[in-house]
């Protein structure tokens, strides 16, 4: 179900430093036409529908139409990504409307601690098996 | 093939590239799971000055198996044992395992899972009032003995977040494809680097590392897929694993084990959207086209199978097998249960799961396979009205999930006994290459959070090793206008004979990557039990497969690509074949029918327990660049029953 750009949404990301779509697509897809100054995808049958692309897209510029050789016309799936939740869309063929809302993270955007309650120095040792977060448990071991 | 304006034209590269040393201590190949896991961990074991470096092809936000998100963590031990976790495991993936790699798994991936909860991931609750954290003593929701349910969508960014913060921006390099490993010139089987190019640059790169960690995922699209034209982009394991940890694990003359492994998920038809929460959460049965249970009227064939078919949950593979024997009798096509799994629910729980059940059986879908939300809408399934076809897919090979391809590794030191030993944790048989996740053979059932568990293993030993040999510094053979003709090499071949026709695509001096990888899938498929043969091959087939394989491989120094994109893949193309050539040599050399449903030697149809309950192992000569084939003992850690 290959990606698609919208043709007047699209500004080119030329605001910004990079193409959004481009920057993010896992399969190096998306790529900008600097004549037109609008992306597409370059290769659509090697398109995972990850939606990657439509969820980053600042202009909601690119959508997902369904893969022509297997999936009947006329639906749509289409997400509103926020910083702690995601609104989906779900447009059947017959024309009925579903809409689904699901949290995402429970930490604010770019504000993770990774290390949050784990010593800042590790008294750990090398030699044995235990992980960063595991200095001083026990860990198991089969049964000899 | 679509112009493509936007990616950099051979001509531009050829022109202008330019060739960076990067020197690291450490160089983690991949970003997925595994490499973030190694990311987070490494940084509490190296010590300041020790450089650690991570190369990712796409961005790591949205990279590896995981970019789209999971509905659901696969790996969460609880209240099971890791004992438990091996016996699961060994039966499911037809007794042929390293119990001491998934028994390290088992007993550190719950500490892992409370880290992702940790990092924002949201879990399901068994009692949705409950705010506390699993750590706190919440209960998760399962989904089955194994299973939690996430909220998953962000897992991957998540994970992500947490790299970056931990290596530092300056340390990930991103949209850098690599190629290959680099030999040490003067320690023998030592590993010292890795080369690659820049998809947005006219760049190569040349890593010097000490150690590598490499873990790349495994490979999809080696096989003909189901759907040939748009719709073949949507496999099911994630489309840009294209077998590049196995291809240059091998090529650095690492052992390999279990290539002969395949995982055939049976999955909803098309749209690949996954059965797991279906068969386990909603308590669904898949039913053939008159609603009989294929499992009840062919289950008795699975007393030929010892002790696997015996289990009360049997091997992923005896499911299949029994299916494909009812679709032979002219049963199929096969349909999920879902109205009489929803009718049934909606009798017996309470209402306050009730309300969410629709919006939970929607977000399976949303949050790791859209494009099964989407095939839904499209044929106007209600999945409490309309039940949906399942159908088993085209082969995929991986060691994280219900699949056991990979490399062969050092295990523990206080579980492996010593013939899975030598002194460093997930180290191949490469000194200085480790691996996790995919990487790792003869032990899947990891999933997500258990390959994140082996990215923190091979990152702690990563160090270590590095700290026990003060003295190295590697020692690369890098002539840079032989490593650039090689790199660029398909991009050299097609600027040469670009004009020779007028159409770039239709030209006899060269093969461009999008046909190399349709001979690939083609030849597996016929000859090497893909679908079309409902995944049947034989001695004499086989052999003729590999003929074919040989030709196609002696073909690739005429890769052709007209631009960055393009040469991507170019190489991730070559990888793919390199594993096909594995799979099928290790299919060959198996001479039983070990995973019945996933694929059968027609020559050799039954299990051989007593001749081929072994490993089957493989490793580039490096003297003739020849693969040799051996068998590895089985050892038993667990007993079972």
């Amino acid at each position: 179900m290959p990606s698609f750009v919208i043709a007047e949404k699209c500004d080119g990301c030329k605001g910004r430093d990079k193409t959004a779509c481009q920057y993010i697509c896992p399969n190096d897809l998306m790529v900008l036409n600097k004549d037109i100054m609008k992306a597409y995808n370059q290769e659509p049958d090697q398109c995972w529908e990850c939606y990657s692309c439509v969820k980053i897209c600042p202009q909601s510029a690119i959508e997902i139409r369904a893969y022509q050789d297997f999936a009947p016309m006329g639906a749509s799936v289409i997400p509103m990504r926020g910083s702690d939740s995601i609104m989906w869309t779900v447009k059947f063929r017959n024309g009925k409307i579903k809409r689904f809302k699901f949290p995402i993270r429970t930490t604010p955007e770019g504000g993770l601690d990774p290390y949050k309650g784990i010593a800042d120095v590790n008294a750990g040792s090398l030699k044995d098996e235990r992980l960063c977060d595991e200095i001083g448990i026990e860990l198991t071991a089969p049964k000899k | 093939m679509a112009e493509m304006k936007g990616s950099m034209t051979s001509t531009d590269v050829l022109n202008n590239y330019t060739i960076e040393e990067i020197d690291t201590d450490v160089l983690i190949v991949g970003g997925g799971m595994v490499g973030c896991g190694a990311a987070f961990e490494i940084k509490k074991w190296a010590p300041k000055d020790m450089k650690i470096t991570l190369v990712e092809k796409a961005s790591i936000e949205r990279s590896g198996a995981v970019a789209m998100g999971l509905s659901a963590i696969n790996t969460y031990l609880g209240v099971n044992t890791p004992e438990d976790y091996v016996k699961h495991v060994a039966n499911d993936l037809m007794g042929l395992v390293r119990e001491d790699l998934i028994y390290d798994v088992g007993r550190h991936v719950d500490s892992t899972v409370q880290l992702f909860e940790k990092f924002g991931l949201p879990i399901f609750k068994e009692d949705e009032e409950d705010t506390r954290s699993i750590a706190e003593g919440a209960k998760p929701l399962r989904a089955g003995r194994w299973q939690i349910m996430i909220h998953g969508e962000s897992y991957k960014v998540l994970v992500a977040e947490a790299a970056r913060k931990a290596l530092g921006e300056q340390n990930i390099i991103e949209r850098v494809f690599v190629t290959e490993l680099l030999m040490d010139e003067k320690v023998p089987n030592r590993v010292a680097g890795a080369i690659g190019f820049s998809l947005r640059e006219a760049k190569i790169y040349i890593f010097k590392a000490k150690a590598v960690i490499m873990a790349c995922g495994g490979a999809v699209n080696v096989f003909r897929p189901r759907s040939q034209a748009e719709g073949m982009g949507r496999t099911w394991y994630a489309i840009w694993n294209a077998g590049s940890t196995y291809a240059m694990g091998y090529h650095a003359g690492a052992e390999m084990t279990t290539m002969e492994n395949r995982f055939v998920p049976n999955r909803f038809k098309d749209g690949y959207g996954p059965v797991g929460a279906w068969f386990t959460l909603f308590k669904s049965r898949v039913l053939n086209a008159h609603g009989e249970d294929y499992m009840q009227k062919w289950g008795s064939m699975l007393d030929d199978i010892r002790p696997y078919g015996q289990a009360k949950i049997p091997a992923t593979c005896l499911w299949n097998h029994v299916m494909l024997k009812d679709w032979m009798e002219g049963n199929g096509p096969f349909y999920m249960n879902t109205s009489g799994a929803m009718k049934t629910l909606f009798e017996t729980l309470p209402e306050k799961r009730k309300k969410s059940l629709e919006a939970d059986a929607w977000e399976d879908f949303l949050d790791m396979t859209v494009a099964q939300a989407g095939l839904w809408a499209s044929m106007d399934i209600d999945p409490g009205e309309t039940n949906s076809e399942v159908m088993p897919t085209e082969p995929y090979f991986l060691g994280s999930h219900s699949g056991a391809c990979g490399m062969w590794v050092s295990g523990p030191e206080d579980i492996a006994p010593k013939e899975w030993q030598w002194g460093y944790n997930r180290m191949t048989t490469v000194n200085g290459l480790f691996t996790g996740g995919d990487g790792v053979g003869a032990s899947g059932h990891k999933f997500s959070s258990g390959s994140y568990v082996e990215g923190r293993i091979a990152a702690k030993s990563a160090v270590r090793f590095i700290l026990d040999d003060p003295g190295y510094t590697p020692t690369v053979h890098t002539d840079n206008k032989t490593l650039a003709e090689k790199i660029y090499g398909p991009m050299i071949t097609y600027e040469k004979f670009k004009d020779y026709s007028t159409e770039p695509n239709v030209n006899p001096n060269y093969i461009r990557p999008r046909l190399y990888l349709f001979r690939l899938n083609k030849l597996m498929d016929e000859y090497v039990a893909g679908t079309s043969t409902f995944y049947r091959t034989s001695e004499a087939s086989l052999l003729r497969g590999l003929d074919l394989l040989n030709k196609l491989k002696e073909d690739a120094p005429k890769l052709a690509a007209s631009n960055l994109h393009e040469l991507m893949r170019a190489w991730e193309n070559y990888h793919r074949s390199v594993v096909g050539e594995l799979h099928l040599r290790h299919v060959l050399f198996r001479e039983e029918t070990r995973y019945p449903g996933f694929y059968y030697r027609t020559d050799h149809p039954k299990l051989d327990e007593a001749n081929w309950k072994v490993f089957v192992n493989s490793k580039m000569n490096m003297t003739t660049g020849q693969p040799e084939l051996f068998k590895k003992a089985y050892i038993e850690l667990i007993p079972k029953n």
